[in-house]
């Protein structure tokens, strides 16, 4: 295995009494795609908020590229645009448009006027015609592909997504999963909490199942799908496929 | 039914349609027929009461409000121009303000201390006591014209009261926005003020409008109280007007002039507002 | 009936001079009392200490006097206070007369009454050390080159506008303290005000208060004459005005005037 992206290490967080994350070791490779699965309350999310900083760990390692992020005090600033998050609620800016949602941050942050760049992006994911319409303009699938494009435009090497189809209308689904298979296609390195288990099973290099703030078991996906050897796994997974 | 349906989808009106077309023809007819009496009541009944010829002589003189209109007129534009510069300067320092009580920098502590002072002591004194204590009281320091100007030093006052009520306002309205969108903005590496000035800044000033609005209304009016340190502008003009004439048209004249300023600014902002609305539904 | 009537008056022929005391009787608001209205609060030399009721300053001291003319005595007179404005507005009133140096003008006399004229000020200009070395004199020529602030409620700024016509115009304010507050400030450098009042101002109120002029009254073409304002249409005022032209004749005003306002000496006319 090549030296890993992103590599954790007895990482644990709490909310006020509630120990979220129990000790999470974990090593995620350059352009891998792991999807973490679980009953809501596993920690999917705030392991993925962990990984680029947005929560603070209350202990453990974060390494990006060997560099301790979670290490107190560390400027995260310039770390954050290599790792690129989307969130289940889109979070799009909605006083602007689409295009301008896209924009901001390459300007500011990068001091680059990417329209080329973007209008590939929006061309790329069939929404060059939406460019000028404000998120509530937009339908749930159009709007996440959106935030999608918000954050490749930065040219993250990490996306970060956080159940990014669990706020869609089943129809919606597809097309944002579709930008997922493009992206492992370009060879991102993705980590994405999901309830899509027929996705996960189909792209996933590797598929983490999570449970109580602990990793319970993890393998491929044909591997943890078609013979589960923990038994909080396979009730899991039978109370999800039933 | 199903066959009276079926047609009229085309070229009839559908027995639905029919039924609220009557329903609100009735509806316009009564809110018509009812408004009509109220008014007749009111143009009727008032002058029956007994002191009406009294009241009407004193506050509703036409001869006098023809006098007076031209030079309220004027006096007006000195409220309109003090308003007009102090708005500037209050939502700068309403700003600054809101932003000093909401950082959260350890070094900045003093300031949001300040801030939070600011706000407590300039809402809590009466714009009047203001309008005295600094219009009277700091060129009484000893400063020369023009820089003693009650002009200047009046507005000064307003500046500082009415900047802690929109430093408020805004505050709220920052508060407001969901922490999703400050995280969705720091995780794309904007940085601090970046988030704020592009992120919720926008989006919180578009959400206090209507608090502002009024705020803004509620200042026109209190522009008159500068009135109180020398400056002639219309509620005094009225004043010297009713001393004189002993009579106080002049103040409805006043309250006319104030009215088609207030009522057509606060349907503007209402228009706004909507077509905001509008354009992005 | 009768008796009791003659009972009552004979009453009040006891109590003070009984010739205007027929006058008087029944017109009042509180039988067998006057009830006479003042400032809220009430200035020297008008009333001293704000206590009409001790009869001393002019406007308390003639209040008594004319109480006394018209046959009541002191502890049947009531003392109320009202604002400026109050007096001129519409509806009932809760006093007889109400003496806060109300100029007489025929506008206000369309709302309310007003008795004879019980005291014709003279006004004055009053300004500032600085302002007078800074070369003002008592000339209208002197006078048009400074800024004015005066009260608006009174009649003070028409004589600014019509008589000295200034420059820069006027700042307009509420009262007496406003404009001294003002030229304090510095803002304004002078204002009118009835002599006796200009030089209580110059020489209690302000540091470096100047009594730089006075007009001559009676050379204006409207000088301003205090007079004692009544609800309009108000049965008192006869008893009123007679009980005042006796006290001119008689010299009793005068003697009151010359005892609270003595005479403005050393302010020169403004030429």
């Amino acid at each position: 295995m090549p030296d890993p992206r992103l590599s954790l290490r007895g990482v644990t967080k709490s909310f006020d009494d509630v120990q979220v994350l129990r000790g999470i070791d974990m090593d995620i490779a350059p352009g891998e795609m792991v999807c973490l699965i679980g009953a809501s309350g596993s920690g999917k999310s705030t392991l993925l908020r962990c990984m680029n900083g947005l929560e603070p760990v209350d202990n453990g390692e974060v390494r990006l590229d060997g560099v301790d992020i979670a290490e107190p005090g560390f400027d995260l600033t310039p770390i954050r645009q290599r790792i690129g998050i989307v969130f289940q609620s889109f979070n799009l800016f909605p006083h602007m448009t689409a295009y301008d949602n896209v924009a901001l941050a390459p300007r500011r942050v990068l001091g680059e006027d990417a329209r080329a760049r973007i209008e590939a992006l929006f061309s790329r994911f069939g929404l060059a015609d939406h460019m000028k319409k404000y998120p509530d303009q937009l339908s749930g699938g159009q709007q996440q592909r959106v935030a999608v494009i918000r954050a490749l435009a930065m040219r993250p090497q990490t996306m970060l997504l956080d159940e990014i189809t669990s706020a869609l209308d089943p129809e919606l689904v597809g097309e944002v999963l579709d930008v997922l298979r493009r992206l492992r296609d370009d060879g991102m390195t993705m980590v994405l909490a999901t309830h899509e288990m027929a996705f996960a099973r189909d792209v996933a290099d590797r598929v983490v199942f999570m449970d109580q703030g602990v990793v319970a078991e993890e393998g491929t996906p044909e591997r943890i799908f078609s013979a589960p050897e923990r038994e909080r796994t396979q009730r899991f997974l039978a109370s999800i496929l039933r | 039914m199903a066959a009276g349906s079926h047609r009229s989808s085309t070229d009839q009106v559908t027995r639905r349609a029919a039924y609220e077309a009557q329903q609100k023809r009735r509806a316009n007819l009564i809110a018509g027929v009812s408004t009509a009496l109220v008014l007749a009541l009111i143009v009727f009944l008032v002058p029956l009461a007994p002191g009406w010829e009294a009241v009407r002589a004193s506050f509703f003189d036409g001869e006098v409000f023809v006098r007076v209109f031209p030079d309220l007129l004027r006096a007006f534009l000195l409220d309109v121009a003090i308003f007009a510069w102090s708005v500037p300067l209050i939502f700068g320092l309403g700003l600054a303000i809101a932003l000093a009580r909401g950082n959260t920098n350890p070094a900045l502590f003093p300031l949001r201390i300040f801030g939070a002072v600011y706000v407590d002591l300039f809402r809590g004194i009466p714009v009047v006591l203001l309008v005295y204590l600094v219009g009277f009281g700091i060129p009484g320091l000893g400063l020369a014209r023009p820089w003693n100007s009650p002009y200047i030093w009046g507005t000064v006052a307003l500046v500082l009261t009415y900047s802690a009520y929109i430093a408020e306002v805004l505050r709220s309205g920052i508060e407001s926005i969901h922490a999703s969108q400050r995280n969705a903005a720091i995780c794309l590496g904007l940085s601090e003020r970046d988030t704020m000035r592009y992120v919720i800044l926008p989006q919180a000033i578009r959400r206090v409008v209507p608090a502002n609005m009024n705020m803004l209304v509620a200042l026109q009016k209190d522009v008159a109280l500068l009135s109180f340190i020398g400056p002639v502008e219309i509620l005094r003009q009225a004043g010297i007007f009713k001393s004189l004439l002993a009579n106080f048209t002049p103040y409805v004249v006043a309250a006319v002039i104030f009215l088609c300023v207030t009522v057509p600014a606060t349907r503007y902002a209402d228009y706004l507002l909507n077509r905001d609305r509008d354009a992005r539904s | 009936m009768k008796t009791i009537l003659s009972a009552a008056v004979l009453s009040v022929m006891a109590t003070g001079a009984f010739a205007a005391g027929h006058c008087a009787a029944s017109k009042t608001l509180a039988d067998g009392a006057l009830t006479i209205a003042t400032g809220n609060p009430a200035y020297y030399p008008w009333v001293i200490d704000d206590a009409p009721e001790k009869g001393e300053g002019f406007e308390a001291a003639v209040a008594y006097a004319l109480a006394e003319e018209m046959g009541f005595a002191a502890d049947q007179v009531t003392w109320v206070r009202t604002s400026f404005d109050e007096a001129i507005q519409p509806g009932a009133k809760n006093f007889d007369l109400n003496m806060q140096q109300y100029s007489i003008t025929p506008e206000r006399d369309k709302v309310v009454d007003f008795s004879a004229p019980y005291y014709t000020a003279p006004q004055a200009v009053i300004t500032t050390t600085p302002v007078v070395e800074g070369g003002a004199e008592p000339t209208l020529e002197s006078l048009k080159g400074l800024k004015w602030g005066v009260v608006a409620s009174t009649t003070a700024l028409p004589v600014v506008m019509e008589q000295i016509q200034p420059d820069a115009s006027p700042l307009v304010y509420d009262d007496n303290a406003n404009i001294t507050a003002a030229m304090k400030a510095g803002q304004i450098d002078a204002a009118l005000f009835d002599l006796p009042t200009a030089l209580f101002t110059a020489a209690v109120l302000m540091d470096n208060g100047v009594v730089l002029g006075q007009f001559d009254p009676s050379a204006a073409e409207n000088p301003d004459q205090f007079g004692m304002l009544m609800p309009e249409g108000s049965e008192l005022k006869a008893c009123v005005d007679e009980a005042l032209a006796a006290m001119t004749e008689n010299g009793k005003l005068a003697e009151i005037e010359a005892q609270w306002l003595q005479e403005a000496t050393g302010v020169p006319l403004i030429k």
